[in-house]
């Protein structure tokens, strides 16, 4: 069984999966109901779950849910709107490379968090502030991701499109961005799940509405169970975005698993 | 009349990190007629891609010009089709859509382009995998469908690359004798780059033999064999004879070469 790259069965794959989670909650269980960790530090877990539950029927959580939802979505697909078509054309024109590789390089390592207190003086505390922080942060990755795929494209199917005919516009529209695709969707997905971390941090300054929000309350409140609940819902939120990203890249690029 | 000019064409490759360029091919002229079926037998290195890629205009010459038809080439064109020795099939379209590549990216209606690509599907056998993703085809069907590919385009010269060079013995044979075919349908002039000189007879009506590096052509034989010619005739006396002509000429180019390297 413990050979390299050896398949394994899809029960035995559910099963240690499953198996892993069921052993963090024991260890979890334990710390807490066994007293090893102090309460105010660390709630148990049915602690959290009831914690949880009070959230949503009585404090409306389900609204903050909604609100980090839409910002990260938001932020994510202006983003992507502007960076994928600047990402092309730098992966394909060596003289835009030139001229904005070193600065997106450059930008890219500006933490977005960082910015959040600036953004605050520019944009307020509103909605354009929270979509901002994850632009930011999303915007320059994506760029820069894109054009690594788009430069590294196989030269002999750009050979074979001119052999065919093609016009340079035909190699960018029909050669290069549909053999990138798959890979430009794949960092898209990348990015969409960092963009979770900054939303997060934007709502824990200056905001009031959303998970980050209810996470920075639940902290004067000493409500670690919330706090924690809060946590795995993103968390749970990641998964399943990230699922739903998977299956339509699995379902738009079937050319590439045939 | 069409006819294709390679004259004094020869390609130096500058060093890499100061080292010393590299002269893949030495000036070499070649003058191909309409309806000629020319293959190029060398041994590996000797600049045979290189002059391939000269006359598809994916490399330009450093001395020397090719002319097609009158008209000096500049770069590549629809005029020149070309199959890769490495599988280039697009792998995000499906068969016929590879097929149709260069018809829709000269903007032929769709109704037409239907036809001509069911014509070449036919012509080549892939009959029931219009739909196949690249992926899913063996390597002799991806060649199938390159040349398919290359001929839709209506070029004046087709141009291959040891296409059949990763394929077993019996594919390739089968394969030579489906390009055989084609050409002796639509006569159109063909430069055919292999290293297996039973190959180089059997479909050419002219074998260039090429020297080892630096490359240049070292004889011109003819291949007075008839079309239509039938798999058999590798068999005949006349082909054993050309067979150990060339095999004498490449020897000798083929020892220069593993004492270079
Ligand atoms: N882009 C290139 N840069 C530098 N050297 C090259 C390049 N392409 C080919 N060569 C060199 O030119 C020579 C001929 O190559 P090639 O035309 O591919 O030979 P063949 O197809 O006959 O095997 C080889 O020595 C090869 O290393
Ligand atoms: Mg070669």
């Amino acid at each position: 069984m413990f050979r390299p790259f050896q398949p394994i069965g899809y029960g035995t794959r559910v099963l240690l999966g499953v198996g892993f989670f069921v052993f963090f909650v024991a260890f979890w269980s334990l710390a807490t109901f066994g007293g090893f960790v102090s309460r105010t530090f660390l709630a148990d877990p049915l602690t959290m779950v009831a914690d949880g539950w009070y959230l949503l029927s009585q404090r409306g959580f389900l609204y903050d849910i909604a609100m980090t939802v839409w910002r990260v979505v938001g932020g994510f697909a202006i983003a992507a709107l502007i960076a994928v078509p600047i990402g092309i054309a730098m992966g394909t024109y060596k003289p835009i490379e030139a001229m904005l590789e070193p600065f997106v390089s450059f930008a890219r390592y500006l933490p977005a968090s960082a910015f959040v207190p600036l953004l605050i003086l520019w944009a307020g505390i509103g909605e354009t502030q929270k979509l901002l922080v994850i632009f930011i942060g999303a915007f320059f990755q994506i760029i820069l991701m894109v054009a690594g795929s788009v430069g590294n494209t196989r030269r002999d199917l750009v050979e074979a499109a001119y052999t065919l005919g093609a016009t340079d516009r035909g190699i960018v529209r029909r050669v290069l961005m549909p053999a990138n695709a798959p890979d430009i969707a794949e960092s898209l997905r990348l990015v969409l799940g960092w963009a979770w971390t900054y939303v997060i941090v934007a709502e824990l300054i200056g905001a009031s509405s959303g998970i980050g929000y209810m996470i920075i309350n639940s902290q004067a409140l000493m409500a670690t169970g919330q706090i924690i609940f809060g946590i795995i819902v993103i968390g749970i939120i990641g998964l399943i975005s990230d699922a739903l990203f998977k299956a339509v890249n699995q379902w738009l690029f079937s050319w590439r698993l045939a | 009349m069409s006819e294709l000019v390679i004259d004094g064409v020869g390609r130096t490759f500058p060093g890499v990190r100061g080292g010393k360029p590299t002269t893949a091919l030495q000036p070499t002229s070649l003058t191909v007629p309409e309806n000629d079926f020319v293959s190029i037998l060398g041994p590996s290195g000797c600049g045979k891609s290189t002059l391939l890629r000269i006359v598809a205009g994916l490399d330009h010459p450093s001395v020397g010009k090719v002319v097609l038809d009158g008209r000096e080439i500049r770069g590549p064109g629809s005029d020149r089709g070309m199959v890769f020795q490495s599988y280039t099939l697009f792998p995000w379209l499906t068969v016929e859509d590879n097929i149709g590549f260069g018809l829709r990216e000269k903007g032929v209606p769709e109704n037409e382009r239907r036809e001509i690509v069911a014509d070449y599907i036919d012509r080549v056998g892939l009959h029931g995998f219009e739909r196949h993703w690249p992926k899913q085809l063996s390597g002799g069907m991806q060649q199938r469908t390159a040349i398919a590919r290359a001929l839709a385009n209506n070029p004046k010269i087709l141009l291959l690359d040891e296409p059949f060079g990763a394929l077993d013995n019996q594919t390739r044979g089968l394969m030579q004798e489906m390009l055989l075919g084609i050409w002796e349908r639509e006569h159109k002039m063909v430069l055919f780059v292999t290293h297996d000189i039973e190959e180089a007879i059997f479909v050419a009506s002219r074998v260039v033999t090429m020297s080892a590096r630096p490359g240049r052509v070292k004889s011109i034989v003819p291949v007075d064999l008839p079309y239509p010619r039938h798999y058999t005739i590798k068999s005949s006396p006349e082909f054993s004879a050309l067979r150990s002509q060339l095999t004498e000429e490449i020897r000798s180019e083929a020892i220069l070469a593993a004492q270079e390297q």
